[in-house]
C-alpha cells in the first residue's frame, strides 16, 4: 500500500520535473528507490505487527480467538466453522481442501490462519504480501501452547496467556481428580459405520484425543501405535481387550445414535461390552481442539469415573 | 477347440489345482492374524461363546473376512474377465462401464448426507452402494439395447469411460459438499476393507453373485468367439447382442454386489484374468473356473498381508491389491508395447 502511495507520488513529481537536468532525474531515481524499499520493509514487517483484520480458516483457532476476547479482529472464518454462535454472521472463506483465495484477498485481512500443510494457499499468500499463522492439529500442550502464541501475535497477549493458564489449571485438577482411581483400558472410537463393526477409526498413541483419553483417568490401549488414527479390525479389538469403550459423536441431537451401540454386542468378549461400559458421547468439542477440550476431557472424565463426578 | 477329452481332462485339472489352492489359503488365512489363538480353545465348546476370545476372533473377526475375501476377489475376476473379453480389451476392469463409480457414489451419499443410520441393524452404506451400482447398471443396459448392430465395442468402452469418469466427478462434488470429518469416512471406505465383522452382508451379496455366475456359466462359449470378433461369433450362430446383453448386466451385477461388500478394491479385476490366460490359455471354459478360483484365493492374500504385515494399524486391502497389481499392470503394458 505504502509503496503504490509512493510511486503514485513519484510518478507526479515526474511530470513536473520532465524539463529538469539530468542530476535532478538522478535524485528522483534514488527517491524512487528509497520509496519502494521502504514500501517493500514497511510490508514484510507487517507480520510482527498486532494484527487486526484476521481470517482463520480452522475452527479451533476461531473458538481461541473468541475466547481470548479478540473475536472482533475476525473478518472472515472457514467453512465449517460452528462456535460460538458470532461466527454466523462472518463471511466464510472455504476450509482446508478448498480455500477460496480470491475470498481471502478481497477481505484484506493482515493475518491469516492457515492449517499448516496448505502448501499452495500459503505460497499465494506469501505472493500477496498478505502474512499468515500455520496451524496443526497436535497434542493438548500444543493447544495452550497455539493460544498463547495467536494472542501475542493479534495483540491480546495477556488475554491469551490468561485463557492458556486457565486450561492447563482446569486440565490439571482433572488430572489430580482422576489420579487416585484406577485407569481403564479404554478405546476411543470417532468413526464407525453405523450398524456394524466396519470401518472403525479409533484415537492411537498420538494427538489431542489420546492427550484428552490419558488425562481424564483412560488408559489409551491403542497408546502404542503413534499415529493420530488408528483403522481399527475387530481382531484388534479382541486383543486389546477395552474395558471402556466410547465413541465420539460430533453432531449432537442424533436420538438414534446410542442405539447404534448395540453393534458392539457382537464381541462379547470385550470386557467392556461385558461390563456394559461402552459409551456414547456426542458433542462438536471433541472434534475441535480449542478452548473447549477442558469441557470434553471433563466428559470423557465423567464417564470413565463416574464414581469421582457425583 | 480342443477335443472334448483333452478339454474335461484339463478342466478338471484346472478345477483341482486353483480349487486346491483356494482352499489352502481358505484354510490357513484364519490362522493366521495379529493375536495368537489356539483351534482347541475356538472348537471347545465347554468355554461360553461370550468368554471365548479365540473363538471370537476366529468366528467374528477372521472367518467372515476370509469369506467376504473370496466372494469379492471371484466377483471382481469373473467380471473382468467378461468386459476384457466382451469389450475385446485386456485393458478392461469391472469399473470400465462405470457401475463401480456409481456403487462408490451410494456410498458417499449416504455418508456426506447422514443417511446412514442402521435400519433394523443393517447399515443403509452396503444398500446404497448396491442402490448406486444398480443405477449405473441400468445406464450399461440402456447402452447394451441402443446399440445397433455394428456399432463396435469401441463406443461402448468409450461410453462406459465417459460415465465412469461423469460418476468420479459427481463423488468429488458431493464430497466437497460434505465437512472434513464426512470427506474422511469417504475416502476411508474408497480403500476398501474386508473387515465385514457379520455374516449378514456377506449372505445379503452372495444371491446376486450366484445368480450372475450362473448366468456367466452359460456362455463361455460365446465368449470364446466374441473375443476373437463379433461378425465371426455371429457367423457361427451366436446371439451376439443377446450374449452381451446377458453378459455385461451379470458382470455389472458381480461388481455391483462385490462393491458393496468390500468397497472398490482396485486391480483384483484387470489382473487375475491375465495372470489365469497366462496360465491356463485363452479358452474361457478353463478361464472362468480359473479367474474364479484364482481371484478369490488372490484377494485373501493380499487381506492377510493387509492385517498382518503393517503393525496394529494394518493397512486397506486395496493399498495391497494395488502394491501389487500396479508393477503388474505395467509390465503388461510394456509386453504389449514390444
Amino acid at each position: 500500500m505504502a509503496a503504490v502511495s509512493a510511486n503514485a507520488l513519484t510518478g507526479v513529481r515526474s511530470d513536473r520535473h520532465e524539463s529538469t537536468n539530468l542530476r535532478n532525474k538522478s535524485w528522483l531515481s534514488c527517491f524512487r528507490v528509497f520509496v519502494a524499499v521502504a514500501g517493500l520493509l514497511a510490508t514484510s514487517a507487517s507480520p510482527r505487527a498486532a494484527a487486526s483484520r484476521v481470517i482463520s480458516i480452522i475452527p479451533a483457532t476461531t473458538e481461541m480467538l473468541f475466547a481470548m476476547g479478540a473475536g472482533d479482529r475476525l473478518v472472515g472464518v472457514g467453512t465449517y466453522d460452528r462456535f460460538p454462535p458470532e461466527v454466523d454472521g462472518l463471511p466464510r472463506v472455504g476450509a482446508l481442501l478448498d480455500p477460496n483465495v480470491e475470498r481471502i484477498l478481497a477481505l484484506r485481512p493482515d493475518l491469516v490462519i492457515l492449517y499448516g500443510t496448505q502448501a499452495d494457499l500459503r505460497q499465494q499468500l506469501e505472493r500477496a504480501h498478505v502474512p499468515y499463522y500455520p496451524y496443526v492439529h497436535r497434542g493438548l500442550a500444543d493447544i495452550t501452547q497455539t493460544i498463547r502464541s495467536l494472542g501475542a501475535r493479534v495483540g491480546v497477549e495477556a488475554a491469551g496467556n490468561a485463557l492458556a493458564d486457565r486450561i492447563e489449571r482446569q486440565l490439571a485438577d482433572i488430572r489430580s481428580r482422576t489420579a487416585s482411581s484406577g485407569r481403564p483400558k479404554t478405546l476411543l472410537v470417532f468413526g464407525r459405520e453405523p450398524g456394524t463393526l466396519r470401518n472403525i477409526d479409533a484415537s492411537g498413541g498420538v494427538g489431542f484425543l489420546h492427550d484428552m483419553v490419558e488425562a481424564a483417568g483412560g488408559a489409551n490401549v491403542l497408546a502404542d501405535v503413534k499415529q493420530q488414527s488408528v483403522m481399527l479390525s475387530t481382531e484388534l479389538v479382541l486383543a486389546r481387550a477395552p474395558e471402556v469403550i466410547i465413541e465420539l459423536r460430533y453432531a449432537r441431537g442424533d436420538a438414534t445414535a446410542p442405539a447404534d451401540l448395540r453393534a458392539w454386542d457382537a464381541l462379547p468378549a470385550i470386557p467392556a461390552v461385558k461390563s456394559h461400559r461402552v459409551f456414547m458421547l456426542q458433542g462438536e468439542e471433541f472434534v475441535v481442539p480449542g478452548p473447549r477440550v477442558v469441557v470434553a476431557t471433563e466428559r470423557l472424565a465423567k464417564t470413565l469415573h463416574p464414581e469421582l463426578f457425583k | 477347440m480342443a477335443a472334448p477329452t483333452d478339454l474335461r481332462r484339463r478342466l478338471l485339472a484346472t478345477v483341482a489345482g486353483f480349487g486346491a489352492l483356494t482352499i489352502a489359503v481358505c484354510l490357513t488365512a484364519p490362522l493366521i492374524g495379529s493375536t495368537t489363538i489356539h483351534l482347541s480353545r475356538v472348537f471347545d465348546r465347554t468355554i461360553p461363546f461370550a468368554d471365548n476370545v479365540d473363538a471370537q476372533v476366529f468366528f467374528v473377526a477372521r472367518l467372515p473376512r476370509v469369506l467376504a475375501s473370496v466372494l469379492v476377489g471371484s466377483a471382481f475376476a469373473i467380471a473382468g474377465v467378461v468386459f476384457q473379453a466382451f469389450l475385446r480389451n485386456p485393458l478392461a476392469s469391472p469399473d470400465t462401464l462405470g457401475v463401480s463409480s456409481g456403487a462408490t457414489l451410494g456410498a458417499v451419499v449416504v455418508i456426506t448426507f447422514h443417511i446412514d443410520s442402521a435400519v433394523l441393524g443393517v447399515s443403509a452404506v452396503p444398500v446404497a452402494t448396491f442402490a448406486g451400482a444398480a443405477g449405473a447398471l441400468g445406464i450399461v443396459y440402456a447402452m447394451s439395447i441402443a446399440r445397433r448392430r455394428g456399432t463396435s465395442s469401441t463406443v461402448l468402452l468409450l461410453a462406459g469411460v465417459a460415465l465412469s469418469a461423469f460418476l468420479g466427478a459427481l463423488n468429488r462434488f458431493i464430497q466437497v459438499l460434505g465437512d472434513y470429518t464426512d470427506t474422511f469416512r469417504s475416502i476411508r471406505w474408497m480403500m476398501g476393507s474386508m473387515d465385514v465383522g457379520s455374516y449378514t452382508d456377506i449372505v445379503v451379496a452372495l444371491v446376486p453373485i450366484a445368480a450372475a455366475c450362473i448366468a456367466i456359466g452359460t456362455l463361455p462359449r460365446e465368449l470364446d468367439l466374441v473375443s476373437i470378433g463379433a461378425e465371426a461369433a455371429e457367423s457361427r450362430g451366436v446371439d451376439v447382442r443377446k450374449a452381451e446383453r446377458v453378459a455385461l448386466v451379470s458382470a455389472s451385477l458381480l461388481t455391483g454386489s462385490a462393491v458393496s461388500l468390500g468397497g472398490p478394491i482396485p486391480f483384483v479385476g484387470i489382473i487375475v484374468p491375465h495372470i489365469v490366460r497366462l496360465i491356463v490359455g485363452a479358452d474361457h471354459r478353463l478361464v472362468l473356473p480359473a479367474a474364479a478360483l484364482f481371484g478369490g484365493a488372490f484377494l485373501v492374500i493380499c487381506d492377510v498381508i493387509a492385517r498382518t504385515a503393517f503393525g496394529a494399524a494394518g493397512m486397506p486391502v486395496g493399498a495391497i491389491t494395488a502394491f501389487l497389481g500396479g508393477p503388474f499392470f505395467l509390465w503388461l503394458l510394456f509386453r504389449r508395447m514390444r
